[in-house]
Formats: structure tokens, sequence, C-alpha cells
């Protein structure tokens, strides 16, 4: 007689220190295997494209801070550069060094958290207290120049919102060479760890074909062996006059993810200490006075500036009908922003393509005859931050 | 391949399945009929020469005053040729728009996006449930006439010990200002490039 199969379900989160935030898991399980995984996202879901469609561009620019709050600045970007591309600006020199160095910041500290968070799942407490501390320099980095450590509504359409104040440039620069240290102690803890190793080599396996039929993007894609940064391949800003190199995995597991992490924050580390060097002194927005406000003291003065002043801050800038897609490479992977404007100072719809989104997506692929136990290991590794899987 | 050769080929390729093509700000868009969608897709991801194998995004957008209130850009991303692709269809709320989950399993969720938002159904989609709203949610939140307070708000009530909903009250309404100039043709991005060239 044939023995009947019985599976059960187990419900995962949402409150669970391993989801990452507020992701709940319908897990189907035979034993300890895992047949089926159903997410269910959206329990943090603040409509963030809606309010959008109700704010000029100026004042829509906040909400991308609050999507991948790890690495608030990348997201700015994705936005900024949309509209730049609709009202068709350059941005000065100064000001995409500046962007260079902050989103370069971002991605350690998205990294950073990660690769310390999913040593955490799998049962590692050491390295979340040595990486967590390094964060907090690097946001100090983005409270001197913005004001927040985290929320920093720094960029603007046409550049920055202020030049940077004296020292923190150098301060970096001290950061960068301190750096490199603390990313070796990790490694020592991590990379030959023999528990670490035995939770995330051969784990989580992506191929080549699946990741691009998963519409995989940054590590997700170059830990399956996928040659493809944005950076490199549609390059931005300043990005072409910078050397770098593109970390690529072999396997696909949970552990060559993790091992291109640890290089990229190497590589960031190198991209900030040549932006430091290369980088020009002089304006840090565009100089059109239609789009950026004028200074203070022009407001004293001139007629003129006080009545741009007065419309950019609540008319806002008219940007010319058109679409556009637009995307970055942000740290979890390609972040776009698809742009639909109606010729007023309010975007018509944007769309916001987040690369967690599809990451979450592959879970069922990812973890079907896997052990419940790498259920969080599994996680860990796609890099998910739910304010922008659910926006 | 270029963006301007991908156009060629896809007009000869596909002359009568696409109604018509056209390259602004730098990326190519094709205008789709709704029944010719899924075959100009699976050309895009099959052939030889374009390789579309990365479907990035699917962006609705709602267009309450027009003949064909929605719209739907699907994204596409070549690695290959290192290009990008928008394909565009316009249609109205009783069309059921092919699923291409069975061509590109990432469509699965953001179809289901889209439907959760704009209340567009697919056809042959294997999952259509709502995804980002409320477990139990009325309405669909990203159509225009949807209003941006939303209809019901939730909070914890001390007297019945649970979490319950209620209608939305405000002691204001949304207070939507009209900054807009009142002044026509103020052309002035227009103007400035074109001072820009005069000078140079």
């Amino acid at each position: 007689m044939a023995k009947e199969k019985k599976t059960m379900n187990l419900n995962f989160g949402p409150q669970h220190p391993a989801a990452h935030g507020v992701l709940r898991l319908i897990l189907e399980l035979d034993g300890e295997l895992v047949e089926k995984v159903d997410p269910h996202i959206g329990l943090l879901h603040r409509g963030t494209e809606k309010l959008i469609e109700h704010k000029t561009y100026a004042q829509a620019l906040p909400y991308f801070d609050r999507l991948d709050y790890v690495a608030p600045m990348n997201q700015e970007h994705a936005f900024a550069l949309a509209t730049e591309r609709l009202l068709d600006i350059q941005i000065p020199i100064r000001a995409q060094y500046l962007r260079v160095i902050f989103c370069e910041i971002g991605r350690i500290l998205s990294h950073l958290l990660n690769i310390t968070t999913q040593a955490l799942d799998v049962g590692a407490l050491t390295p979340s207290l040595w990486g967590f501390e390094e964060r907090e320099t690097l946001m100090t980095f983005y409270e001197r120049a913005s004001g927040s450590r985290l929320h920093a509504n720094y960029f603007r359409t046409g550049g920055v919102h202020q030049d940077v104040p004296n020292n923190l440039l150098i301060d970096i620069g001290k950061f960068c060479e301190t750096f490199p240290k603390i990313i070796d102690d990790l490694e020592n803890l991590l990379t030959d760890n023999r528990i670490f190793k035995q939770r995330n080599v051969q784990i989580g396996i992506v191929t080549k074909d699946e990741a691009l039929a998963h519409s995989f993007s940054g590590v997700m894609l170059r830990g399956s062996g996928v040659a493809w940064d944005l950076r490199k391949s549609q390059p931005y800003e300043c990005y072409k006059d910078l050397d770098f190199k593109v970390p690529v995995g072999k396997n696909g597991d949970c552990y060559d993810r993790y091992l291109c992490r640890v290089e990229e924050m190497r590589e960031s580390v190198k991209i900030i200490q040549q932006c430091l060097k290369k980088i020009p002194s002089g304006p840090i927005k565009t100089v059109d006075g239609k789009v950026s406000p004028p200074t203070r003291d022009q407001l004293k003065e001139s007629m003129e500036a006080l009545i741009h002043h007065f419309k950019l801050f609540t008319e806002g800038y008219r940007v010319p009908k058109g679409k556009v897609y637009t995307a970055v490479e942000a740290p979890k992977g390609e972040f776009g922003v698809y742009l639909i404007s109606d010729g007023s100072s309010k975007p018509y719809r944007c769309k916001i393509r987040a690369p967690g989104f599809s990451h979450l997506q592959a879970m069922d692929y990812l973890l079907k005859g896997h052990m419940l136990a790498d259920v969080p290991a599994v996680l860990g590794s796609l890099d998910i931050v739910f304010g922008e899987v659910d926006r | 391949m270029n963006l301007n050769e991908i156009n060629k080929l896809i007009n000869s390729e596909l002359t009568t399945k696409i109604k018509n093509t056209n390259i602004e700000n730098n990326e190519l868009s094709i205008d789709v009929k709704v029944e010719n969608l899924y075959q100009v897709i699976l050309f895009l991801k099959t052939d030889e020469k374009c390789k579309f194998k990365q479907l990035i995004d699917i962006a609705a957008a709602d267009y309450p005053d027009e003949e064909n209130r929605f719209e739907i850009c699907y994204l596409f991303l070549s690695h290959e040729n290192n290009l990008r692709i928008k394909i565009i269809i316009n249609f109205n709320l009783d069309e059921k728009i092919p699923s291409i989950t069975k061509l590109y399993p990432s469509a699965n969720w953001m179809e289901r996006e889209v439907f959760d938002m704009y209340g567009i159904k697919f056809k042959n989609h294997p999952d259509l449930r709502r995804i980002l709203t409320d477990y139990g949610f009325d309405g669909h939140p990203l159509r225009k006439d949807f209003p941006l307070t939303g209809f019901n708000e939730v909070r914890y009530s001390e007297k019945d010990k649970k979490v319950i909903y209620e209608k939305v009250k405000l002691e204001q309404d949304y207070r939507k200002f009209d900054f807009d100039s009142p002044w026509e043709g103020t052309k002035y991005i227009d103007e400035i490039k074109n001072k820009g060239k005069q000078d140079g």
C-alpha cells in the first residue's frame, strides 16, 4: 500500500527576526524539506507611487530615501537622473563626483548590512557588531553632507543640494584607508569559517539562464557568472572615467554572492579614493535658474530671484512631456524609474522598479527541495529590504 | 546591433503585427495591438539577433479621458546587445491581456501587481491574486479616480481588543492647491536650449 504523503503548512513571519522586515512566508513542508513557498508581501506598502503623482518633482524625491532605506541616496539618484533626462540638463562635474562618492558609500552601507545579517541568520553574531560600527561612521558622513543619517534628501534635479562641508572629503579619505582592514577582519571571521561555508556553499544555486529568466540583477546576476554591471555597460555620471572591476561569481550559490559583495566593497573603496583625487571645485548644481533655486544672497537683492524662488517652491519646475526609463546600479541590483510626464510640474506616473521584488519572487524556485533551515540563509543572500519590495 | 538596426529589423520582420515604432529620448518603443502582443514578445525573446532575454518591469498607466483608458508598458533588456526596448499596448477595461508568465517567469508578480493596482485582468495567468494591498482590500489604488486618502483606515481598538477597519474620517479634506502658472507659453526650456545653440 502506497503511503499517503502528508505535508505541513508553516507560517514564517511577518514578525520574525530572520524575515528581514515584514515578510510572511507560507511554507509547505514535507518533513523538513520545503515543497512550496508562497511569499505574502505588501505589509509595508505605503503607496509611494500614488503619493508621487500628487507631489511636485522636488517633493517626490524624499520618498525615494524611504524605499531601500539601507542605501537611500542610490534610489534618489535614479529619480534625479530620470527627471534630468526629460529636462535635458547636464549637471556640473563636481556634482557628478559628489553623487558617485555618496552612491558608493551607500553601496558599502548596504553590503555591510547584508553580509553581517546574513552571517547573523546562520549563527554568527560578531560580524554584525563589527560591521555596524562602520555603518555608523558612514552614516555620519551622510549626516555631515545632508543633515540626516538615513533619509538624506541630498540629491536634486540638476545636482546636489549643497556643497560638502570642510574636511568631510578628507575624513572620507581617511576612512577609505582604514576600512579595507575592517573588510579583512570580517573575511577572517567568515570566508573560511567552516560553519559559514556549510550553511552557504551549494545552497540556493541559480544558473545563468534561470537568473536571466527571473529578472535578477546586481549581485544576484553576477553571482551566477553574468558579468553585467550598469556602471560599466551603460555608464552614467562619471563612472566611465573611473577604473574599477566587476567581481563575478562562478557557482551562483549563497557563498558566491557573499564573496561578490565583499569584493564590491573593496572596489567601492577604490572608486571613492579615485573620486577624491579627481574631484574638481566648482558649482554643485546646474546654473539653470528655472530648475535650481537661487542662493540666499541673490534673494536679498534680486526681485527676479525672489520670484523664481517662490515659483520653484510652490508650482515647482515643469518637466517636458515624455516617457523615460532610467536605471542605476543600486547595491541590490538594477533600480529603475519609469517616469511619465504630461508636461506639468507633477509626475503623471512614476513606476519604481525595485530589484528586490524580482528576487523575492524567485523564493519558490530557489527553495524547492531545500531544508527548512536553509530558508533564512537563502533569504539573507537575496538581500531583501522591504521598503523597496513593497514600495 | 544598435537601436536603429533593431528598429529596422523589427519593422521588417513584424510589419503586420506592430502599429508603429519610434525612438524618443534615446529609447525605442513599439506600439502593439493587444492580440499581437504575445507573438511580438515571443519574437523579441527568441530571435537570434534581438535576444531580449530579460523582462525588467511591467508598468501600467491610467488615462481616464482617453478612448483606450489603460496603457501597459513592458520593459525589456538584452544583455547581448546592451539594449533596452519598450512594448506599449493601449486598451480598455473590458479587454483581457495575454499573460507572458510562460515566456518570463518573473512576469508573474509583475502582472499580479498591475492587476492589484489597476484591476487589469490577464488571460492564462497561473495565480492572479492581489499582491501589495491588504487582505480583503477593495478597489484599485493607482487608478486616477481612486482618492489619495483612500476609503478605509485601520486602527487598534482598545474597546474591542482587536484591529478594526473604519471609514476614513478627516477633519479637513486633502487640499490640492493649483499653483500652475496662469501664463501660457512659459516655454523656458526650449528658449534656453535655443539660446544655447545661438551662442555656441
